[in-house]
């Protein structure tokens, strides 16, 4: 039999694992967003500054009240479906206030960063003179405004019907339990992209500058990310297939699905065609983008068994999805992170970072990665489900490699952490462009001034011509 | 008080149109209940957001970052329906 009470606990830390993790982890566009959006674009600060602090305080306010609710266990899963999310006796509805408050803060930062890039951009900067980063950025924008609201307002009607009895996902009273989780995913499957997109603007930026090549494809790249934004609306269905949702329904979503590998696809591509025959040099920030390219290449292609239809009912709930789920969030959006920490790490705090030590955390956590997520791609196919905490004898191996995995995963983001903390005192200080980048952050003195500009620079040209000739006439 | 004008008739078509959702709601007209109400809401929603929300006045990009969003909710009905209605 299994140890019930073990099982209950590793539920609920699960599911608070979930809910931190994809809740919260929005607020990484937001802050490399405050950050590097006005130095980027050349703008002293975002368009509306009180409504950013605003949504900085309420953030704050909706993370203690999220994590106040998670004191008592929460056994619902992260996805808190109805029925059972109604009746739970654990403080869903508290949870939802939280989860409020901080998408409102998501919504406003949206519309914030979409303002500051219509309106802040500076003089001779036009669209195709942008960084990549930025349209990345204006894509995630975009899905933070349109779909929060549609979460906000479904936990307001779970809230409702958890404190009033309204029926809208009670079938008894005429509600739809299904309802829910089309509403659910109309906005937890967009925001996955809200937290990939702007890795990917990450690596778009780094893999020129380290590569000292112009940037294949510009336009291809920007559009691809509001071609990502778009569909990424049209999609959601696929996490709904075994939920007894209509057949007619499955078909259409998982053919929907396939749809957003083609923009993913033309940006994986033309960071290799970027690559080809450069200069690279592999300090820390390209280690981590390439490492995102690699892992995220496995990730986005094993999404594609998932969606589609006749696979997904074999793997559904696996240890596959794990998996894949690990390998783009992970390898994918994490990374990126990485790449871009390092990138900017010395124009945010003036100083570098060890080397040596970035690239020795480097090793262990892209080595400690694979090692803990690959296994799960054959445990799930050999059918483990996810959530268990007990399972038959022959799934045990390859759970142990996959927990050794994770040590050398949490030893590595330690010492990078480490590094990352020793270097603020110690690390020597930082010139202006360490890194030879062409975008207008590095044209100022690292950490930057207050109100980054002391005049506001005039673009002439886009960022990543590196010596080589390109179209004067670009983006006129 | 001219300035004003335009927002006195708007609101008193606010209100009259409520009145009629009141009086609507009193006859019965089976299906078309839920459509003659959505019908005259949206009128509604449409005379705030150009006049009191000033969209009337304010330059095409605003005007389709307005209208945008109800792609998108068409887009949630569309894909929702396509499961209600063929279970």
């Amino acid at each position: 039999m299994p140890d019930l009470s073990a099982l209950n606990g590793g539920e609920a830390s699960l599911a608070s694992h979930d809910v931190d993790a994809v809740f919260i982890i929005p607020a990484i566009p937001s802050s490399l967003g405050n950050f590097f959006i006005p130095l980027l674009i050349g703008a002293r600060d975002v368009a509306f500054p009180r409504l950013n602090l605003f949504s900085y305080w309420i953030f704050l306010a909706g993370i203690a009240v999220t994590l106040f609710s998670l004191l008592q266990p929460i056994d619902t899963g992260w996805t808190f479906y109805t029925p059972y999310s109604a009746q739970s006796s654990a403080a869903v509805t508290t949870l939802c206030l939280g989860l409020f408050l901080v998408g409102m803060s998501s919504i406003l930062t949206g519309l914030n960063f979409i303002v500051t890039i219509h309106t802040m951009r500076a003089p001779g900067m036009n669209w195709y003179r942008m960084p990549l980063f930025i349209w990345a950025m204006y894509a995630t924008s975009v899905i933070q405004v349109l779909s929060t609201p549609v979460i906000g307002i479904t936990f307001i009607l779970l809230a409702a019907e958890r404190l009033f009895g309204v029926g809208f996902f009670d079938p008894a009273k005429g509600g739809d339990p299904l309802l829910f989780q089309h509403f659910f995913w109309f906005y937890s499957h967009p925001v996955v992209y809200v937290m990939i997109l702007p890795a990917m603007g990450i690596i778009s930026e780094v893999a020129p500058v380290f590569s000292r090549k112009p940037i294949f494809g510009y336009r291809a790249i920007a559009y691809s990310a509001l071609a990502i934004a778009f569909i990424g609306f049209l999609v959601w269905g696929h996490h709904m297939f075994v939920s007894g949702m209509s057949t007619v329904a499955g078909v259409i979503f998982s053919f929907l699905t396939f749809f957003v590998a083609v923009p993913t696809g033309i940006k994986i591509f033309n960071w290799i065609a970027t690559l080809y025959r450069g200069s690279i040099t592999l300090d820390s920030p390209m280690l981590y983008a390439l490492t995102f390219i690699f892992l995220f290449i496995i990730g986005g292609l094993t999404g594609l068994f998932l969606g589609s239809l006749a696979t997904d009912v074999h793997v559904h709930d696996t240890y596959f999805l794990v998996a894949h789920f690990h390998y783009t969030m992970m390898g994918g959006t994490v990374m990126g992170l990485f790449a871009g920490l390092h990138y900017w790490y010395p124009k945010v705090t003036g100083r570098m970072l060890n080397e040596n030590w970035a690239k020795n955390a480097w090793w262990l956590i892209v080595t400690g990665f694979n090692v803990t997520f690959f296994p799960m791609f054959i445990l799930g196919m050999q059918g483990m489900p996810r959530r268990y905490a007990e399972y038959p004898a022959k799934y045990q191996p390859l759970n142990v490699v996959a927990t050794v995995g994770s040590w050398f995963l949490a030893v590595g983001i330690l010492i990078m952490f480490a590094n990352f903390i020793r270097s603020l005192r110690n690390g020597a200080p930082a010139p202006a462009n360490p890194w030879r980048g062409l975008t207008l952050e590095w044209s100022i003195p690292s950490p930057p001034e207050t109100e980054n500009f002391t005049e506001i620079p005039t673009v002439t040209d886009w960022p990543y011509s590196y010596g080589k000739k390109t179209r004067h006439d670009r983006g006129k | 008080m001219s300035a004003y004008k335009n927002y006195l008739i708007v609101w008193a078509t606010l209100l009259v149109l409520t009145a009629i959702t009141v009086g609507v709601s009193l006859l019965n007209l089976g299906l078309w209940n839920a459509g003659v109400a959505l019908g005259i809401a949206s009128v509604k929603a449409a005379l705030v957001a150009l006049y009191f929300m000033h969209l009337r006045h304010e330059i095409k990009l605003v005007l389709g970052f307005a209208l945008f969003p109800l792609l998108i909710l068409a887009l949630i009905i569309i894909g929702t329906l396509t499961d209600t209605l063929y279970r």
